[in-house]
């Protein structure tokens, strides 16, 4: 695809063809899979790719001599070329390939929470992170001595610029760790902002980009962030494969995560040394079919291109939320400047399990819940939420169907 | 299009998830428990007052849910009230069953009459996600009635 036509419009049913899955029908009706920022469908590019690796070409990497392993390694390590190239790191090194997100900040938790922060340090989070955000830094809390500092958002869904700076002016806060993009209020955070605001106060910062690095193309140099992680499935590639990016002089200072084979330079009784970044963060086989699948899946968003997602996503939300403002006794929660594909609302008249099980029986997929962010939930004073979320397969069809189907639950609980 | 769904939100669930009759704590009481959901939210608030004979007089709950949730809650308030500790727990069971698998076990007859009321929400089985939202109550009734604080419907 030709990357000179920025906003050439995306041929959204040819795309859908692309997704074996789209085609099938639920309790009788077209499939209406609106539930993409949990997880998305996979386009027949990465499932060939998968495929064709078990049929043809696939063994344990790093270790055979012998033909098979090392076509396998060359994919797993084509897979994190693709992954360096998509973030643009400068070093193909800085890329650590875990199982999701979790893993990816977990890793941060540990090895560089306890390995490199010092006791006393603070770190700050933000009021709208997923609890994959929140709880490592818990766990590190109470074992390590680090201070966990919360950020407010304001009522639009931004972050409170302001009471962050408050949070770092003491300088004890050694990192700030915040969400590209919020999975219920769809709010992009500034993210170069907060890693100008974090480096001027001494912070390192993390940003959990697993719902950011689906919609809009990211570059960690021009952000200049120091971590950044990601999931594979929710970018369209399959489960079990997730990215940490990290800066290689901070990767060097980071002790081991998890011990095992691949991850060391000599084992003996006595001691063992650690192989070099990235393998020193990779221990045991790592997820080898997986990210295979994650460097077919970015291939396949390369080839449609950032910028075109992005528009065909905008014009869905705008479109989405032009018509749930119609719906008497519907509320949306998050109304940042910067907002994209996600749309959490309540319905006065039913509960949201209500909601997506009535949308469900007309084949529209919703998630419903606390969607994995109860510290949101109380800041925006509710339980939970039903949220329909777009991806690049979306289209505007789906966004009425949703609309009207939303009106029927209504017209079934009054 | 939602005629399948009349099963699952009969009229008297609309109804009692609407307006539960026994949906605040009792003032005073001799056991309680909370229930949670922890993947979907859902919590109840249970208060069991206790007659002269050890029975269970009066169940009172707050609750946030969904309408299966909160109906539940109150059609098992008015089912158990007046039932000894044992009873309740038999009657208990026996609803598990049967929103699992939509079909009532044998009970005795004063019982099986008390099951009977139950019987609107016997069609949640058909949504596995949902069962969960009918069960709930009863966890955190099985928890209040063996001393316990805590009860998940996980």
């Amino acid at each position: 695809m030709n990357a000179g036509t920025p906003s050439a419009p995306l041929d959204v049913m040819r795309l859908r063809a692309d997704f074996p899955i789209l085609a099938e029908k639920v309790h009788g009706r077209d499939l209406v899979f609106l539930d993409s920022a949990a997880s998305a469908q996979k386009p027949r590019a990465v499932i060939a790719a998968m495929a064709t690796a078990m049929e043809r070409q696939y063994a344990n990497v790093h270790r055979g001599l012998h033909w098979m392993s090392e076509r396998t390694t060359e994919a797993y390590e084509g897979a994190r070329d693709a992954v360096a190239r998509l973030l643009n790191a400068p070093d193909r090194h800085e890329i650590i390939f875990t199982r999701n997100s979790t893993e990816a900040i977990n890793l941060v938790a540990h090895s560089f929470g306890r390995g490199v922060l010092r006791p006393g340090q603070a770190v700050v989070i933000s009021e709208m992170e997923h609890h994959a955000n929140i709880v490592p830094w818990q766990m590190l809390r109470d074992a390590h001595g680090i201070e966990l500092r919360i950020a407010p958002i304001t009522d639009a869904g931004e972050i409170d610029m302001a009471a962050l700076e408050a949070l770092l002016a003491d300088r004890k806060v050694g990192l700030v760790a915040i969400t590209h993009m919020s999975n219920v209020l769809g709010s992009y955070t500034p993210a170069a902002r907060l890693a100008r605001l974090a480096h001027a106060f001494g912070a390192k910062i993390l940003l959990d980009g697993s719902q950011a690095i689906v919609h809009r193309r990211v570059d960690v140099q021009v952000l200049d962030a120091d971590f950044y992680v990601f999931t594979g499935h929710k970018l369209y590639g399959p489960t079990g494969i997730g990215v940490l990016w990290a800066r290689r002089e901070l990767l060097e200072r980071m002790p081991p995560f998890l011990g095992g084979g691949d991850m060391i330079s000599s084992v003996s009784f006595a001691r063992s040394t650690w192989a070099a970044v990235p393998h020193k963060f990779e221990a045991g086989t790592p997820a080898i079919l997986e990210a295979i699948g994650l460097a077919a899946a970015i291939a396949y968003v390369e080839a449609i291109g950032y910028e075109a997602i992005a528009a065909h996503e905008a014009a869905l939300t705008e479109h989405a939320l032009a018509l749930l403002a119609k719906i008497p006794g519907l509320c949306v929660f998050g109304a940042a400047q910067d907002r994209g594909g996600v749309v959490s609302f309540t319905l006065e008249s039913a509960h949201p399990h209500d909601v997506a099980t009535l949308l469900d029986r007309q084949g529209i997929a919703v998630r419903a819940g606390h969607h994995c962010a109860e510290p949101l939930m109380h800041r925006l004073g509710i339980e939970s939420t039903a949220r329909a979320s777009f991806a690049l397969y979306t289209t505007q069809g789906e966004v009425d169907a949703l609309a009207e189907g939303i009106l029927k639950v209504r017209e079934f609980f009054t | 299009m939602f005629e399948e769904l009349r099963d699952l939100y009969q009229e008297v669930i609309l109804d009692h998830g609407r307006r539960p009759r026994h949906g605040e704590k009792l003032a005073c009481f001799d056991a309680e428990a909370r229930g949670n959901n922890p993947l979907c939210g859902d919590r109840i608030d249970l208060t069991v007052k206790y007659g002269p004979q050890g029975e269970i007089a009066k169940v009172g709950f707050a609750a946030r849910g969904c309408a299966i949730s909160i109906a539940a809650a109150d059609l098992m308030a008015e089912t158990v009230a007046g039932l000894s500790v044992t009873a309740a727990e038999t009657l208990s069971r026996a609803f598990q069953t049967l929103a699992r698998t939509g079909v009532p076990p044998a009970l005795d007859p004063p019982l099986a009459e008390r099951l009977e009321r139950l019987a609107p929400l016997a069609s949640v089985h058909e949504f596995p996600s949902r069962v969960k939202c009918a069960t709930l109550p009863w966890h955190a009734l099985h928890a209040a009635l063996a001393g316990n604080k805590e009860a998940s419907s996980e």
